[in-house]
């Protein structure tokens, strides 16, 4: 494969990293630490939302992401064709 | 049948099970040792990571831990799942590209140097012993309260099952035993957690029963109802927490980027047939996990409204069964300072009688909830399920650090690959007799040791795994000396606020807290000493030459998945 292909490819992992990173960060440290005094204000059925965010949420919100990110790279190593036989 | 019985039938149809996997998957190569011949698939891996990840502490502990911190329980929960994140995302990958065998393989050969390679053993070698001295002793714990054997009979006898299939196994052995050891332990702890539920609020889900009414009647919901009890003893509300918000912050990162940088959770990833298998087993680890880790915070809650409920204020004549019986095991202590005949359960310390061990909420649980024998017994199969295959793993990795890091690597590379497949499973038959001797005779430090292994990993490995990968500027310099300064400091803190070493011992440290750097407690320091490593390495880097030009090609080449090959030898 061509050195800017290979740029490209990479290019485009590292915008998928800082995106999906970002996903990780706020469910986490932002609606679970940081933000959980605001969002507690706000109530789902028996849970405070900032309280849910800390012990549940942000756990299923974690999943996604890795299943999001192996499906988008997936699809990147077919188009950059640099997936394994 | 009584408990005694059922657990005998259990635990020793498991064992049997365990035993017969690895016979029939005994190793044969020292690829199949190393790294199960790198064809593990995604799924079975995912689980093996699982059972592999939770230890005793997850399983019987942290239920326990959580229900006495409430809120700030939360630094477990997204501390020790997270990390899979940035697995998945930043390392997996691309070290299973890289295709060798352990980390210290990828720090030497990325650093171009046997001296980096030395630094990455002693540190997996120090955080794999702290952890599975605690494991044996889980294993103690569990065998003696069950089988009503002694601790030191209980760790003796976990010693002879994990050599038997750690040392005829190696990976291969190890991965397929815990794939069994993760359906006997997520059902041992989903079982009574359903119960539970069902009994509480109607629901037959914790994790929605959590959230969920109460069942007796006063239509309040659970959490609501378990704030008003905390604070009308005296204790935070159950949601709340006390810790402060930056010491949240530090701990819950430092578990995370730790979780990412310990040596037996990353070997995992180099079993698996392709890189696309790396990223989607860390998401089915994660996945598996989160069975556990979502229903945990439910198993605190439901514990503590039940705990409350049960002794507070009431009659110590009239205590139900499960009490006494765990008084005898001393890990529930009631003294009556007013003499009223009453346990009273408040915050503050002069008041309060009763002092409950963090350890017995699970085990007890089924107990508490007068749940039938035999789930009783379940319990005790899956808490040494989750000790065991934890104990394997982290074996394993000491044995691959001595017989392939050291004696392959650096001593005598000509080594046969039959006497180094013997080499190492000398190794793991000595690792697993000083880990029993730490088991029967555990340094005082140990428990608290374990929570800073992660402090350590992450001070030392992540930052020199993560430049490896996402700069092809890093050099040698650069990264040792960034190793050597994330994890003295880390040393140096831990001795300081943790063990109290320069101001007069274990004393001491409570006083200490004061003086806490940035209000950051030494469980959470791992993330300071992090950001230490990066910054020093990246500065060092800079004012010495860049690596050389066929290191910059390895590094080019792991970035993309072509061409992985299966997990090589050299």
């Amino acid at each position: 494969m061509s050195n800017h292909n290979l740029q490209n490819y990479w290019k485009k992992n590292l915008q998928y990293l800082v995106i999906l990173l970002a996903v990780w960060f706020l469910s986490s440290y932002g609606a679970g630490i940081l933000f959980t005094d605001a969002l507690n204000s706000i109530k789902i059925g028996g849970f405070k939302l900032g309280f849910w965010f800390a012990q549940q949420g942000s756990i299923y919100v974690f999943i996604i992401i890795i299943f999001i990110y192996v499906a988008l790279m997936n699809k990147l190593d077919k188009e950059f064709d640099v997936d394994e036989k | 049948m009584d408990v005694k019985t059922w657990t005998y039938i259990i635990v020793g149809l498991s064992f049997a099970l365990y035993i017969g996997i690895a016979i029939w998957s005994r190793a044969g190569s020292t690829k199949e040792f190393y790294v199960a011949g790198g064809g593990v698939s995604p799924l079975a891996n995912g689980m093996a990571t699982a059972a592999d990840w939770m230890s005793a502490a997850s399983f019987i502990s942290m239920a326990g831990l959580i229900s006495f911190m409430g809120y700030d329980g939360a630094v477990y929960l997204m501390g020790w799942t997270g990390g899979y994140v940035l697995l998945a995302l930043l390392l997996a990958p691309y070290l299973r590209k890289f295709g060798k065998y352990t980390v210290p393989d990828f720090i030497g050969d990325r650093y171009y140097s046997n001296t980096a390679r030395t630094v990455a053993v002693i540190c997996a070698l120090i955080v794999s012993f702290t952890y599975v001295a605690g494991q044996m002793r889980g294993v103690g714990v569990v065998f003696s309260r069950f089988l009503e054997v002694s601790i030191e009979m209980g760790v003796v006898i976990g010693m002879i099952i994990v050599l038997f299939y750690a040392v005829l196994g190696g990976m291969k052995g190890i991965t397929y035993t815990q794939v069994a050891q993760y359906c006997v332990l997520i059902f041992a702890y989903m079982v009574p957690a359903i119960f539970i539920s069902i009994a509480l609020t109607g629901n037959a889900i914790p994790q929605l029963g959590f959230g969920g009414v109460l069942n007796d009647g006063s239509g309040m919901y659970l959490l609501d109802k378990l704030d008003g009890l905390n604070q009308d003893l005296g204790f935070a509300a159950y949601t709340d927490g006390t810790k402060s918000m930056v010491d949240v912050f530090a701990i819950t990162f430092a578990l995370m980027v730790g979780t990412a940088g310990l040596p037996h959770v990353i070997v995992r990833f180099f079993t698996v047939p392709k890189v696309k298998d790396a990223r989607v087993s860390a998401g089915y680890a994660l996945l598996f996990i989160a069975i556990l880790y979502t229903t945990a915070p439910a198993v605190a809650a439901f514990a503590r409204t039940n705990m409350i409920n049960t002794v507070s204020n009431k009659e110590y004549t009239q205590m139900p069964e499960w009490f006494k019986k765990w008084e005898t095991t001393k890990l529930i202590k009631f003294e009556d300072k007013n003499g009223d005949g009453k346990i009273q359960y408040v915050k503050d310390k002069d008041a309060n009688e009763l002092t409950v061990d963090n350890d017995i909420m699970v085990l007890a649980n089924p107990e508490i909830a007068n749940l039938p024998n035999w789930v009783i017994a379940l319990v005790a199969a899956g808490g040494l399920a989750a000790a065991l295959s934890t104990a394997a793993g982290l074996l394993l990795v000491i044995s691959t650090s001595v017989s392939r890091d050291l004696i392959k690597m650096q001593w005598n590379p000509n080594v046969s690959e039959k006497n180094e497949l013997l080499y190492a499973r000398l190794a793991a038959a000595v690792a697993v007799i000083v880990a029993g001797y730490f088991g029967i005779n555990p340094p005082g430090f140990v428990a608290a040791v374990v929570a800073l292994a992660f402090g350590l990993a992450a001070a030392s490995f992540f930052p020199a795994i993560i430049m490896g990968i996402f700069s092809k500027r890093m050099n040698m310099q650069g990264a040792v000396a960034g190793m050597i300064v994330g994890i003295s400091l880390m040393i140096f803190y831990m001795l300081k606020f943790k063990f109290g070493i320069f101001d007069g011992g274990k004393d001491a440290v409570d006083a200490l807290k004061d003086g806490w750097w940035f209000g950051i407690s030494p469980e959470g320091f791992g993330t300071v000493a992090m950001l230490a490593n990066f910054a020093v390495a990246l500065v060092v880097s800079y004012m010495t030459p860049p690596p050389p030009q066929s290191v910059q090609e390895i590094v080019e080449n792991i970035r993309i998945p072509r061409g992985s090959g299966e997990a090589h030898a050299h």
